[in-house]
């Protein structure tokens, strides 16, 4: 050990950074958890409530809890969903690139233009897109005979709004897979080649072991997202036809701005929440996991 | 911000835990072990297990047994020293 005075002082400089965060997200946070526990009839006058708010929304035989059910389950498939056609398809993207060569910087910027895109713009452009008036999308499967309305139909609206989330954010999934596989050193392939391995089997055996890391953060940060979307669903379907693409997050804005539930919109909040931090907490658990093994 | 006394333990509480923890990590520190859960935790790891856990036994309880919240109160506690034990 070197013998260098160990001086912690350094630690109050984070001090501005936590006054911000108290005031940003703690404060605030607080006051969901006050608001959760009580009722009001306006006029900044609250009173206690106990945990009436919590029984409502999970007992699925009433109407914030049927609400709240539905909600929770739309927005858990449509997660899945994103990650079972984002996850593959990025990587798929991803093998298909050139490793080397001139064209990569152009190909990586077109690849990265849909992210940066802000998301109410994406919103309208889909929303557009997808009218069967107008929009290329919907007139054009309207004239090839197929169905297709946004506002009418729930298949529809599902579809339109997977659509655009892949459009928007398989990028990301394909830039971190890329960044994975160039990581890969050519000694791996090279061996693979002598050893006369197939395409399948180098992917299996080489390319994807290799990109576990970066899958697991693809993973977490499509799951966060699509688990918290809320401004282009707002734009293109508004929640509807009826409450086919109401996700938890429309649904709170609902409940909380809309109807000025505050209580049953804090016990919402926090139960949504808890599962994010579970999420969280468990991939980031996996993740310094695998560094770890890495390293022992 | 509507604070009632309720709340206040709630959050008084979990600021002292922060601050027991940061004391003990200071004055005794400690290696990761590893336990049940299968990988290495510190006491930071285990505290945030168990009010976790405790959030969810809560949740449950009152999506499917409901009555006095004493209960669940002792089954986060047993589950709080469990974790501490053997995660």
């Amino acid at each position: 050990m070197p013998d260098k005075p160990l001086n912690n002082k350094a630690w109050f400089l984070v001090l501005p950074v936590l006054g911000f965060v108290l005031f940003s997200s703690l404060v605030p946070m607080m006051t969901v958890v006050n608001y959760a526990f009580q009722d009001t009839m306006g006029q900044n006058h609250f009173f206690w409530n106990g945990i009436a708010w919590f029984r409502h929304l999970l007992d699925p035989s009433t109407d914030s809890g049927q609400r709240f059910a539905g909600a929770l389950t739309r927005t858990l498939l449509f997660s899945l969903a994103v990650l079972a056609i984002e996850i593959p398809l990025g990587i798929a993207v991803a093998l298909c690139m050139p490793r080397h060569g001139r064209a990569i910087g152009p190909l990586l910027v077109v690849i990265a233009l849909p992210m940066l895109i802000p998301w109410n713009v994406v919103g309208t452009m889909w929303q557009i897109f997808a009218r069967q008036d107008i929009g290329l999308l919907g007139a054009a499967l309207n004239g090839l005979g197929i169905p297709f309305n946004d506002t009418q139909y729930p298949v529809s609206a599902w579809s339109t709004i997977l659509m655009m989330d892949v459009w928007h954010w398989t990028s990301m999934v394909v830039l971190l897979c890329y960044a994975g596989l160039r990581a890969i050193p050519d000694a791996f392939y090279q061996a693979a080649r002598i050893d006369g391995a197939r395409r399948w089997a180098v992917f299996i055996n080489i390319e994807l072991p290799k990109l576990h890391r970066v899958l697991v953060i693809a993973v977490l940060l499509r799951f966060m997202e699509s688990f918290m979307i809320y401004t282009e669903p707002f734009v293109v379907t508004g929640g509807g036809p009826g409450e086919a693409t109401s996700f938890l997050s429309l649904d709170l804005v609902k409940t909380a701005l809309g109807q000025l539930d505050l209580g049953n919109a804090a016990a919402m909040s926090l139960v949504y929440l808890l599962i994010s931090l579970t999420v969280c907490w468990v991939f980031f658990t996996a993740m310094t996991q695998i560094d770890r093994r890495r390293e022992g | 911000m509507a604070w009632t006394w309720q709340t206040g333990v709630f959050f008084a509480l979990l600021a002292l835990a922060l601050v027991v923890m940061s004391l003990l990590a200071i004055y005794r520190p400690e290696v990761p072990r590893r336990g049940i859960l299968g990988f290495a935790t510190t006491r930071g790891d285990r505290l945030f297990v168990s009010v976790l856990g405790g959030a969810y036994i809560f949740i449950l309880w009152m999506r499917f047994g409901g009555g006095s919240l004493w209960y669940p109160l002792a089954g986060t506690i047993l589950f709080g020293i469990a974790m501490f034990r053997f995660a």
